[in-house]
């Protein structure tokens, strides 16, 4: 018996696709955000919101994924922006090589924005680096404020935590104190915003959120101009 | 459930290993995970089977190393286990203190046949 040391990761080939798409994003000033929830709390919802506002010029290109159906690109195409579905037909989550295989005959130069919305779930999507500048998770007030806790992984590797469906707190047994507590317990820096995607409040707040990332993108491009 | 892909690219990963040792036969893989890895080691060890069925006698064996979640204390040093989402230093009670284990998912080691 031969015993050999390997200590490699086991998403090595991932975390190198991964790394290879993040450093094409950061070479042409793109921000690149990984959408992730559970289905139905307003990943597609958020982003129609998000494109609708956008001028017919802006820069932007998304990547949905879903187990079946090409649903979410038909939503989604309706703003006139390019988007492909990526159906992964089984598989609970997108890896960086479904990406890197759906930008294929894009370019990433004429881009300043890449959305990524992931299949719905609030599990495997966290194991897999997509070369996302972030991982935006959405929670909304019609799941448990205990989600955070139930699903550590996903929430304390968020870069943004939005509450969706705030619109209907009235209506449903949903403490937004004690759902941003448990965000904070898992992830104890993260910012929070509350949005609905319904009404459109919030959603302001989101969109300058957005800008300043994209601004930051664009500014460490031109310092890499520099260098 | 991405334990099924999870257990390929482990496969995947021992494989090329392998091949770089002459194709020996793998009688044992050596897995690290880690309490926030998102992997579940039952569900992965029920896809090793599942992946193996019928070929039961030459499958290699699975050891998982089960790695908790510990901090360590940048201010005095303690490692620490967490309980539940407390990241306080037992210690001398710093707020801020780094992950250390936990959020492993990784081939250690294997083991191959002598030629």
């Amino acid at each position: 018996m031969t015993r050999v040391e390997v200590q490699q990761k086991v998403l090595s080939e991932n975390e190198r696709i991964a790394k290879t798409l993040r450093e094409a994003l950061t070479a042409n000033g793109v921000y690149c955000p990984n959408f992730i929830s559970s289905p139905g709390a307003g990943k597609t919802l958020l982003l129609e919101r998000t494109l609708a506002l956008f001028p017919p010029d802006t820069r932007v290109a998304v990547l949905t994924g879903d187990i079946q159906t090409d649903n979410d690109a038909q939503r989604l195409a309706r703003y006139g922006f390019p988007v492909r579905q990526i159906t992964t037909g089984g598989s609970c989550h997108l890896d960086a090589r479904m990406v890197e295989k759906a930008l294929d005959g894009w370019t990433i130069e004429s881009l300043d924005y890449l959305f990524i919305e992931n299949v719905g779930n609030l599990v495997c999507p966290s194991s897999y680096d997509l070369g996302e500048n972030n991982k935006i998770v959405i929670l909304s007030t019609t799941e448990g404020e205990d989600k955070p806790l139930k699903y550590p992984a996903t929430f304390s590797r968020a870069g943004l935590v939005i509450l969706n469906k705030i619109d209907l707190l009235p209506y449903v047994p949903f403490s937004l104190e004690l759902a941003k507590e448990n965000v904070r317990k898992v992830n104890p820096n993260v910012e929070i915003l509350e949005v609905s995607c319904t009404t459109g409040a919030g959603l302001d707040k989101w969109y300058q959120w957005l800008e300043q990332r994209r601004a930051g993108c664009a500014q460490a491009k031109s310092a890499l101009g520099v260098v | 459930m991405h334990e099924m892909s999870i257990a390929t690219s482990v496969l995947e990963a021992v494989e090329a290993e392998a091949e770089k040792h002459g194709g020996a036969r793998v009688t044992k893989i050596g897995l690290r995970i880690g309490e926030w890895s998102g992997v579940d080691p039952e569900s992965l060890r029920f896809c090793f089977d599942a992946l193996a069925a019928g070929n039961e006698a030459s499958a290699p064996e699975i050891e998982i190393d089960f790695r908790p979640r510990q901090n360590r204390c940048p201010t005095c040093g303690t490692i620490f286990a967490l309980k539940d989402f407390e990241i306080q230093c037992p210690q001398c009670r710093a707020e801020v203190t780094e992950p250390v284990s936990g959020n492993e998912l990784e081939v250690a080691y294997i083991e191959l046949e002598e030629p």
